[in-house]
């Protein structure tokens, strides 16, 4: 219900920078050649003669009806622009957190179990430099040794040329061309993704690292952890069964942050790849003064970082009993 | 009467003293313990190479005028060598000395983000979390809305109103960043309010204006220094992601987010263009975050990575 407040918030914030704008946004939309009056004829239908209040209201009651009004660059609603572009940056994110999870979590667990050996510091030296690269930078890396260099993977965009789409269930590649049993699409689909994702995913894997090495090395100088090591319990159970359930929880409240950042990556990232996504509508719709779609997108990353803490809480509840009582008692 | 007053500043040198000396201690232990610790030292190295070489830019290197709109179309495209240590870029500029201006351009921008958004949020803060109630719900609130989004699309979205340079680019950084720091003093000030030494103050009558900034202001001092340090880095990288987004530093200006964005057209065969400027960059950032990193363990608090 909080979080519904903070969205209201942000909408009021950026329709009023928004509207800020020096200059008319209808002789933006209608390019330079337009006669004066044609403007305000233009001005006029989309209500911009009207007191702010009021074009707020109109503007925020049509987004409950699926209206996110017209876009000026691709003179369609902005709900279809968004609906086109989402399911790709939605889908460059989720491999991306997957990568945080595969790699960050297990290097993290390691890195508390060998502790202050050569493996940790050179985990260390990892995450600084991890954190420190901007993302397009990883991307360009990226391109520049696996696509020009070595050739394994190809450099733009979501699929190759002559590959076909895969029938739209989700609008994520891989998922549709699993359903539909096109592996060849998948394959290709797969081989475009890695490079970017892993661009979106490098910061995050540095913070959860860190991260899980913490608490892990926490958990690991828990009492009940040298009780299990004292029955003379293999280390490896000891790391994995025992401990790693409880010192996932900080890694896992954070993911909430880590998903923000991987958003914010993706914006950087699209442009290296030609990505088709969100990312990239949103930038060029920033760079042509399209409003509604600057608006549209930046609710629908908003909403998105509300869903997202919300779906992080639940597991947390879930991964983490305590957290559950606490809760229920409050 | 006067002895009385006798007694109260011969206590009153006695306690300056001690706490002078528990300052000097402090100071001296800490300044141990950086000294001791090489991530710190080279952090600060790196950093400090970084000033100097962007103070003394003009004086460095020998093609100063390579720094704006000039051109020298016979040397365009020199890779890395003797006379241009990371070669020239597509209109024959030398690019060591557009990385050495494009270092005024990010330091520039961290000083003026973190000097316009830290003593702001630093206030605010202070104020939230001291008088808590209605005037900390609201303030926190704000800061939430401001904190809804990721700052890069939070700029990106304050940055799409305005006319993109460098300035707006700033001031759009700046009106986000102080979200952390009121946040930071905000959970600070809430517990410091309730320990005894402000509860004295309360007691003897001073004024809320001299409480926050003597008895509170001070405990959140540390904590702030290495969030600045941190922020630093994190900041340039939020300015250099707008400037190669198109968004931040205009050409002819050399910022190393526009250079490596230009440079990366002319992937794979003129590299120099683009690593050169990424490695600059990468340095920088991860010189103030090794620093920053540093200053915590020194100063032992935490600051909350960013």
């Amino acid at each position: 219900m909080y979080s519904i407040l903070v969205l209201v918030g942000l909408s009021i914030l950026i329709f009023i920078i928004a509207r800020m704008l020096p200059g008319n946004p209808a002789r933006l939309a209608l390019g330079p050649f337009a006669s004066g009056e044609q403007v305000e004829h233009l001005s006029h239908k989309m209500g911009m003669d009207k007191p702010l209040p009021l074009q707020y209201w109109t503007y925020i009651t049509g987004i409950f009806h699926g209206d996110f009004s017209l876009s000026f660059q691709t003179r369609r609603n902005v709900r279809l622009d968004i609906a086109h572009y989402l399911p790709a940056t939605l889908e460059l994110v989720i491999v991306a957190i997957l990568w945080v999870l595969v790699i960050g979590v297990p290097l993290g667990v390691l890195s508390a179990r060998y502790k202050d050996s050569w493996l940790d510091n050179v985990m260390r030296v990892i995450a600084f430099i991890g954190v420190a690269v901007p993302p397009f930078v990883v991307g360009l890396i990226g391109q520049f040794v696996f696509s020009y260099g070595l050739g394994i993977f190809p450099t733009t965009g979501r699929l190759g040329l002559l590959t076909p789409k895969p029938p739209s269930y989700t609008g994520l590649f891989l998922l549709d061309s699993l359903i539909a049993g096109e592996f060849s699409v998948f394959k290709d689909a797969l081989q475009h993704i890695i490079l970017p994702s892993f661009a979106v995913a490098m910061t995050g894997i540095g913070q959860i690292t860190r991260i899980t090495r913490g608490s892990m090395i926490d958990v690991l100088s828990k009492d009940y952890i040298e009780a299990a090591e004292a029955f003379g319990i293999p280390n490896r159970y000891t790391t994995f069964k025992y401990a790693l359930k409880p010192s996932f929880i900080p890694p896992l409240t954070i993911l909430g942050l880590t998903f923000a950042s991987q958003l914010s990556n993706a914006f950087l990232v699209e442009t290296v790849f030609a990505w088709p996504g969100m990312a990239k509508y949103g930038v060029r719709a920033i760079l042509r003064k399209d409003f509604n779609a600057v608006m549209g997108v930046v609710l629908i990353v908003g909403l998105a970082f509300v869903v997202v803490n919300f779906i992080v809480d639940m597991l947390a509840g879930y991964v983490d009993p305590r957290i559950r009582l606490k809760e229920g008692e409050g | 009467m006067e002895a009385k007053q006798r007694v109260l500043s011969s206590v009153n040198l006695e306690l300056t003293e001690t706490w002078w000396m528990a300052f000097k201690d402090k100071i001296g232990r800490s300044w141990y313990r950086f000294r001791r610790n090489p991530i710190s030292l080279t952090g600060a190295s790196m950093v400090l190479l970084v000033i100097l070489l962007a103070t003394l830019a003009p004086y460095i290197t020998p093609y100063p005028e390579a720094a704006g709109g000039f051109t020298d179309f016979p040397n365009a495209f020199q890779p890395p060598g003797k006379a241009h240590w990371f070669g020239t870029d597509a209109i024959g500029r030398d690019l060591f000395t557009r990385v050495l201006f494009g270092y005024r351009i990010s330091l520039m921008l961290a000083v003026v983000v973190l000097s316009i958004s830290v003593p702001f949020g630093v206030i605010l803060g202070l104020t939230a979390g001291y008088f808590g109630g209605k005037i900390e719900t609201v303030i926190m609130r704000i800061t939430d809305v401001f904190l809804a989004l990721p700052p890069l699309v939070m700029a990106l979205a304050i940055c799409a109103s305005f006319t993109p340079t460098i300035e707006v680019a700033m001031l759009a950084v700046a009106s986000i960043w102080w979200t952390w720091h009121c946040r930071l003093v905000d959970s600070i000030a809430r517990s410091v309010k309730t320990e005894e030494f402000v509860q004295a103050s309360q007691v003897i009558g001073d004024n809320h204006f001299r409480i926050l900034f003597k008895d509170i202001l001070p405990n959140c001092a540390s904590a702030v220094i290495v969030k600045i340090t941190l922020d630093a880095g994190f900041v340039i990288l939020v300015g250099a992601g707008l400037s190669f987004l198109g968004l931040g530093v205009q050409p002819p200006k050399p910022g190393l987010g526009t250079m490596i964005s230009y440079g990366s057209m002319y992937l794979p065969e003129k590299w120099w263009m683009t690593v050169f400027p990424s490695f600059a960059i990468f340095f920088l950032i991860l010189g103030f975050n090794l620093l920053g990193d540093g200053l915590r363990d020194m100063l032992d608090v935490e600051a909350g990575g960013s």
